[in-house]
């Protein structure tokens, strides 16, 4: 006569072996490797890695099957596993200029030095769904190859545009003002842009894109044009304080994009291209275009913009683009909440009450 | 922000050991800590303390650097404490910068009451941020029970203590740091394996 | 069903999670949260932020108790969770399960043999005793955040003790409704300096804060906040002179033993409007009817498993 969510030991336990049936599917049909995740479904695995803050194909691949494909579980398994590991060293500043690059496109120019490199893109693709992968034998046809030798670092399109004083001037690093780190200090309001960016690149894929968007249509409305969007592997180096110079310890993969927006001046700055920035492990231009558009809408500070739009309303953006944050809040709206709204139920009850008693 | 250390670990002998067990030991001098600070001004005994602490940093002083010290808090040494000993000690165990700041230490190791600085020499946090405050770590030979009256969160009435020797006119200064609240700097005594707490939140009244 | 106050880990068996640190977080972190935790003992009802960790427990679940729990928790602890009240809700038992196999604690389910009880959504109905300590999971740590959406503005109403706002909306439900609209997460005013969010308690419990003997320690996972409430701390519901602030009352005692001025559930029995109240608090209930010399096992509702 009486059920309430209770006895969950039992429950609990036969749920998870539900869920490990589920996530099995017909045993009769070959279980996937995580090696066929991690070099099959590489968008995804490089989408987990992204939002998840942590470059370990392997490790995002374990974590797509172990999710059932659902990536921002995925990426939620991968980010509690990276909050316990330790930090052994803090990686030199990467050069993205010498990155080697194998997608490299600019809007902003016909042909720009270093040459526009189509690289593997679903952009002129026609969504036309191709039966014959429905087959599992094919082996895919070979690509012609690139120049023998390519270019050991391609200079970034818009250093173009910054030597002819066009666009505005990348503020340098303050050497005495440690780069902040969101994940090991709380973010305190307002951020710099290192803080930012920092949130932006961690920040929901789907959330970041829906912003970037709401710019072009007039929400905080920027002009933007893609001064450059490259993919491809760059180097990591530290710097052990015992040995005193630089070490490369591995290469990631890197989508970053550089956007260039239309800035008609305020009272302190002259009409000028600037800025939007975005890089993201892994091959996520949607991310990084998004986070390029999205962290210029939040230079308004520093622009004198007004924060009129939701893309430009920092705490807005930076307090809802966590998509673990948000999964989870939202979500919890499953645990019980009886006592509440037993609460709840009272109240309006007695509100209830004393509403019918005048008029008895 | 943080300064890095003064000195890098200098002397061939290795630093006094740590604590037994990292961990646990930590987490029982934690809770000390944390009860000393909800229950102002009672002498609680530590039982895990550092087996032999390099001189003269007694074992509850030793205790709470390893507790609570580490690479993300500045830790100012008065001139007592500042020595290859203490320091190889503290960078060895715990990694925390050295600043020669007072008012950047996020901790202060005060080993000579009376040459001790005044509260105010330290940060007593923000108005928006009052977390931003110094602990300071104030080394005493004992705990008598007499003393002032104090009151205020996590006593239940009234309680007295006095450690000694306390720096001159330190209950006048103590005083003005509780009438700063919620600004204020927050204050551990320790005396051999003994510690109090002394919160900013305490009302320090005069001995009766 | 096991009796989980009978159940203990040896503590010599404590890394049951090769990989993982004693009570799951790392030194480092457990440092971090602990100098948290005594700058909120030192400054009363202030959120301190701090920089919480993905936990292996969705946002909103509870991560911030469980930053706070694994900061304190140690082999000589005895472990109560409790969700609505309750020690058997699905979460409770989660929670209780994951300390009991990264701590190798003690766990319980009562709340007088408890030195630490990780709470969502109650006090218990026992009084506390000196030396423990409660710790409540805490969605929305801001008690202005529904009137104020922006952190700058609410840290700055802190501050400088700007609380009319918060009036102006209780006054508005006076105004409306005849009372305070507000039936819990009441926002409480801690030692004349700081309005706090008790966490999404019924305001039932509010009076059971004030001067409280235990330490009350509060995390809040997603928002990064802790904050705390030391023992012999003044703990006041906010309201007016002309309307008071006053707490639920049930009209009926709780079907099961027979309390009355506890805090009760509602059960649906059957799609008629049928319905009984019981204990929200499953341990005091279950106390009163052994007391009782009550132990009708065929009746045991509250220890049963509804859920399969």
């Amino acid at each position: 006569m009486y059920v309430a969510v209770k006895g969950g030991e039992r429950a609990i336990a036969n749920a998870h072996k539900l869920l490990a049936e589920e996530r099995r599917g017909d045993p009769s049909v070959p279980e996937l490797s995580v090696e066929q995740i991690a070099s099959q479904l590489t968008i995804a695995v490089h989408r987990v890695m992204a939002e998840g803050s942590l470059y370990d194909p392997e490790l995002a691949a374990l974590a797509v099957k172990q999710a059932r494909g659902d990536l921002i579980e995925a990426i939620f398994l991968l980010r509690a596993y990276r909050t316990t590991l330790p930090r052994l060293a803090y990686s030199l500043p990467l050069e993205t200029g010498r990155m080697t690059v194998r997608r490299r496109i600019s809007s902003t120019f016909k042909d720009v030095p270093g040459g526009q490199i189509l690289g593997p893109t679903f952009d002129y693709t026609h969504r036309l769904l191709d039966f014959s992968l429905a087959a599992t034998n094919g082996a895919a046809p070979a690509a012609e190859p690139g120049p023998a030798d390519p270019p050991a670092a391609v200079p970034g399109v818009v250093d173009i545009l910054d030597r002819q004083g066009l666009i505005e001037a990348s503020a340098p690093a303050d050497p005495e003002r440690p780069i902040g780190d969101l994940t090991r200090e709380p973010l305190n309001l307002p951020a710099e842009r290192d803080l930012r960016l920092q949130n932006l690149a961690r920040g929901d894929e789907g959330f970041l894109l829906s912003l970037a968007y709401s710019t072009q249509r007039g929400y905080g409305g920027s002009h933007p044009f893609v001064g450059e969007l490259r993919v491809g592997e760059a180097a990591v180096e530290i710097e052990p304080p015992e040995l005193g110079f630089p070490i490369e310890i591995g290469e990631i993969t890197l989508t970053e994009c550089q956007m260039v927006n239309q800035f008609k001046g305020s009272k302190s700055e002259p009409p000028q291209f600037t800025r939007g920035y975005g890089l993201v492990f892994g091959h996520c231009e949607r991310k990084a275009m998004s986070m390029a558009l999205v962290d210029r809408a939040l230079r308004g500070r520093e622009l004198g913009e007004e924060p009129n739009a939701p893309a430009r309303d920092e705490e807005f953006v930076l307090m809802h683009s966590d998509n673990i944050q948000a999964s989870g809040f939202t979500e919890h709206l499953k645990l019980p909440h009886h006592v509440d709204f037993q609460a709840e139920l009272e109240q309006i009850r007695k509100m209830r009450r004393r509403a019918e008693e005048p008029s008895e | 922000m943080t300064s890095p250390a003064r000195t890098s670990p200098s002397r061939t002998a290795p630093p006094a050991p740590g604590f037994a067990d990292p961990v646990l030991d930590a987490q029982r001098c934690f809770r000390s800590l944390l009860a000393a600070l909800a229950g102002p001004m009672q002498a609680l005994s530590l039982d895990a303390c550092p087996p032999s602490p390099p001189e003269p940093l007694g074992p509850a002083a030793a205790a709470v650097a390893l507790t609570l010290f580490d690479a993300d808090t500045p830790v100012w040494l008065d001139p007592r404490a500042d020595r290859p000993e203490i320091r190889d000690f503290l960078l060895f165990h715990c990694g925390c910068p050295l600043t020669p700041e007072p008012g950047e230490a996020a901790f202060a190791l005060l080993l000579d009451p009376a040459a001790a600085p005044r509260l105010s020499a330290f940060r007593c946090g923000e108005e928006e941020y009052p977390d931003r405050s110094a602990t300071l770590v104030l080394q005493v030979d004992a705990f008598d029970p007499a003393g002032p009256v104090f009151r205020g969160p996590g006593i239940e009435t009234s309680r007295r203590l006095a450690p000694r020797p306390l720096p001159p006119g330190f209950w006048d200064q103590a005083r003005a740091n509780h009438a700063l609240y919620p600004l204020g700097v927050d204050v551990f005594f320790v005396a051999g394996a003994q510690l109090a707490g002394l919160p900013r939140t305490t009302a320090i009244e005069e001995a009766v | 069903m096991t009796n989980p106050a009978e159940r203990v880990t040896n503590p010599a068996e404590r890394v049951t999670n090769p990989g993982y640190n004693y009570a799951y977080l790392d030194e480092q972190t457990k440092r971090m949260v602990r100098r948290a935790l005594l700058k909120a003992v030192a400054v009363p009802g202030y959120q301190v932020p701090f920089a919480s960790r993905e936990m292996p427990l969705p946002y909103g679940w509870g991560t911030g108790g469980i930053q706070v729990t694994a900061s304190v928790i140690g082999p000589d602890d005895t472990l109560k969770v409790i969700d609505q009240g309750a020690d058997d809700t699905t979460n409770a038992v989660s929670i209780r399960q994951f300390f009991a196999r990264v701590a190798g604690v003690r766990t319980t389910e009562r709340t007088a043999e408890a030195t630490l009880i990780q709470t969502r959504h109650r006090v218990p109905e026992t009084p506390l005793r000196e030396g423990q300590i409660l710790v409540y999971q805490v969605p929305l740590p801001e008690p202005l955040r529904k009137l104020e959406p922006r952190e700058t503005e609410t840290r700055r109403m802190h501050a400088l003790s700007e609380y009319g706002l918060m009036s102006v909306k209780l006054y508005e439900d006076v105004t409306r409704h005849g009372r305070i609209a507000t039936s819990y997460d009441y926002p409480v005013m801690v030692e004349e300096r700081y309005v706090m969010a008790p966490s999404p308690t019924p305001k039932f419990d509010n009076p059971k804060m004030h001067r409280s003997p235990a330490l009350q320690l509060f995390g809040a996972g997603r928002e990064k906040r802790i904050y705390a409430v030391p023992p012999y701390t003044r703990v006041r519901s906010l309201d007016f002179d002309d309307y008071p602030f006053e707490v639920q009352e049930f009209d009926t005692p709780c079907a099961l033993c027979g309390s009355s001025g506890v805090y009760l559930d509602e059960i649906i029995t059957d799609d008629q409007g049928g319905k009984m109240f019981v204990c929200s608090d499953t341990d005091f209930c279950a106390q009163r009817v052994a007391a009782a010399g009550d132990s009708q096992g065929a009746r045991d509702p509250q220890g049963a498993g509804g859920l399969q």
